[in-house]
């Protein structure tokens, strides 16, 4: 079966795709509110924002991160100071790189589900007696729920996926920050670690496409459910 | 009461709706499409915020732009059955009857239920009910959430002509056994006839006329917004026999009888009736040999001045003390030959066939003993 480091490796990156996609998504489920639903100035700029990740080479993301939230960071600095957290050379770090690389897709998803969602029905349950607070929970969450499901999973699969912004971020360290794809480039960095190098592709690929098909069935059964068809 | 005087501006449109309708009985607010009758009944729900002006309902104060008063829809406790139902997808037909319901509605959800006959779908999913059983639910699910004023808009819009007469039925009970008032929606006349105590008329975002449906129905000067095709009186009668031989029903007002096809109603039974007057025929003379069976003598009030190849009269066929109003539709070249004038005598014939079984408007809660 897996050899230590490949399912070192594994873990990491699972968990580094749980974590960063559990913290992401109040966030996500914000911003997608704010895009769908609020006018403002400055929301150009706040979608651009958004899905710089998507465009800019990861490298520049990873710098970035390393500039505002390493130790000396302005940002990082802080955290350690009140919270004590630390996410230069952390898996932490490799956690908020993946988020912040992933969040671009997590919000898209999101935000067209939103969009798609019925306003009238809305107004009807406010009629009915409901409270803007009742209405998200009993009416707009359940009805994007389709897109909030989609949007995790690429998020996570994306998260897991992750490579450049993470390297740049907190390094390649085995056991703390290195996922599937940072062992496997180290693997292709050194002679004769073709075959491990495939091993860990085959993996990356099946948990990859995994995610994919979980999202499109999840999805499915969501929207059949809250068509009230089939 | 229900009191209302808005403005807002909706880009071009300019609502300025003043009302005041009773909070008792069915009020149609009876316009063209965009008229302005949904706008008014979307300030009324709160789902429209007027630029200035003053709603209350019941003595209580909705909205107040002076007084910086603006309850949101989920105080103010008004029920809303849309043109398209607006059921929840997500959500059973008990599900959505259920949910502005907080278990203190004055009717309870039984009662509801069988008042309008979905006993069988409560577990069923929205998306299996067919278009008259969704504004049966939807009905339902206002009612279940306890209002105290019902807004309809075109509830029946959206339906056939068979479910259209599956609806109207539970609508009329709503106002007899339930004693909601409703506010209704229309473009359509028959079902203002059928349903409406009160008429207001909603003309390019105002509030034209209101009153009584026979009064506001039977006026000259308001044909351009009863509808000029579709012009007529309506009449108030009582069933008061039944002719078996020939398969009629005779329905009285003051002043006459009129016979028509066979309607199974008990004798007593209070009917609204609406006769177009391109239905009624005019003579100078009571006339024999024709098959028009319903004459009936009187005089010519009105005449509209019309300069048209048409022209509308008003005959009174009731009583001194109780006129009753027809309306004529005629030629000038008749009008001219036949020398009518307001005072003149004149006989008018309603031709059976004219009373079909669709537009008698039901009011059994006024039975009458006879």
């Amino acid at each position: 079966m897996l050899t230590p480091l490949e399912s070192e490796a594994l873990l990491l990156s699972l968990r580094v795709g749980l974590v960063s996609v559990v913290f992401s998504l109040p966030l996500g489920l914000a911003i997608a509110w704010l895009l769908a639903r609020r006018e403002f100035p400055g929301k150009i700029l706040l979608n651009g924002l958004v899905h710089l990740p998507l465009v800019l080479p990861p490298v520049v993301v990873g710098f970035t991160l390393l500039v505002l939230f390493g130790r000396n960071g302005a940002a990082g600095a802080w955290l350690y100071q009140v919270f004590g957290i630390t996410f230069a050379f952390d898996w932490k770090g490799a956690a908020l790189a993946s988020a912040v690389m992933a969040f671009p897709l997590m919000v898209r998803a999101m935000r067209l589900s939103l969009e798609n969602v019925d306003r009238r029905l809305e107004a009807a349950a406010r009629t009915l007696g409901a409270n803007p607070l009742k209405v998200l929970a009993t009416i707009t969450l359940p009805l994007m729920s389709p897109g909030i499901l989609t949007g995790a999973i690429l998020a996570f699969a994306r998260s897991v996926g992750e490579f450049g912004a993470t390297i740049t971020f907190v390094s390649n360290i085995p056991g703390e920050t290195q996922t599937l794809p940072l062992a496997l480039y180290a693997l292709t960095q050194v002679p004769g670690g073709d075959h491990a190098a495939w091993r860990l592709t085959a993996i990356s690929v099946l948990l990859a496409m995994a995610a994919l098909i979980a999202s499109e069935l999840v999805a499915r059964r969501l929207d059949r459910r809250i068509r009230g068809a089939g | 009461m229900i009191e209302l005087d808005i403005e807002k501006r909706l880009g071009e449109f300019h609502l300025a709706a003043r009302l005041a309708a009773p909070a008792s009985g069915i009020t149609a607010l009876f316009g063209r499409s965009g008229a302005g009758k949904t706008s008014i009944i979307n300030a009324l729900a709160g789902l429209l915020k007027p630029d200035r002006g003053r709603i209350a309902v019941g003595g209580e104060t909705l909205f107040d732009s002076e007084r910086g008063i603006d309850l949101p829809p989920e105080r103010r406790h008004l029920g809303y059955i849309f043109q398209e139902h607006r059921l929840f997808p997500h959500y059973s037909v008990r599900g959505n009857l259920l949910y502005g319901g907080k278990g203190n509605a004055p009717i309870s959800f039984d009662a509801v239920v069988a008042l309008l006959g979905i006993e069988g779908l409560l577990d069923r999913r929205v998306a299996d009910l067919s278009g008259g059983e969704k504004q049966r639910v939807a009905i339902g699910r206002a009612l279940l959430a306890s209002p105290r004023l019902l807004l309809m808009d075109e509830p029946l819009a959206a339906l056939d002509a068979a479910r259209k007469d599956e609806i109207l039925p539970f609508i009329t009970r709503l106002r007899d056994e339930l004693r909601l008032p409703i506010i209704y929606v229309s473009h359509a006349m028959e079902e203002v006839v059928q349903l409406a105590d009160t008429l207001a008329l909603v003309d390019d975002g105002r509030i034209a006329a209101i009153g009584p449906v026979e009064e506001l129905t039977s006026r000259i000067d308001l044909r351009p917004l009863t509808g000029r095709f579709e012009a007529g009186s309506v009449l108030r009668t009582v069933l008061r026999g039944q002719d078996t031989t020939y398969g009629l029903s005779e329905l009285a007002f003051p002043g006459g009888r009129l016979r028509v096809p066979h309607l199974d109603l008990p004798l007593g039974t209070v009917l609204r009736l609406r006769i177009h007057a391109r239905d009624v025929v005019l003579a100078n003379a009571p006339v024999s040999g024709l098959s028009i069976r319903n004459a009936f003598a009187g005089k010519v009030v009105e005449i509209s001045p019309d300069r048209g190849p048409l022209v509308d009269l008003r005959i009174d066929v009731g009583t001194p003390s109780e006129p009753v109003m027809l309306w004529a539709r005629i030629t000038q070249r008749a009008l001219h030959e036949l020398k009518l004038k307001p005072g003149s005598p004149v006989h008018a014939l309603v031709k059976t066939v004219a009373l079909n079984r669709s537009s008698p408007g039901r009011r059994e809660a006024e039975t009458e003993a006879s």
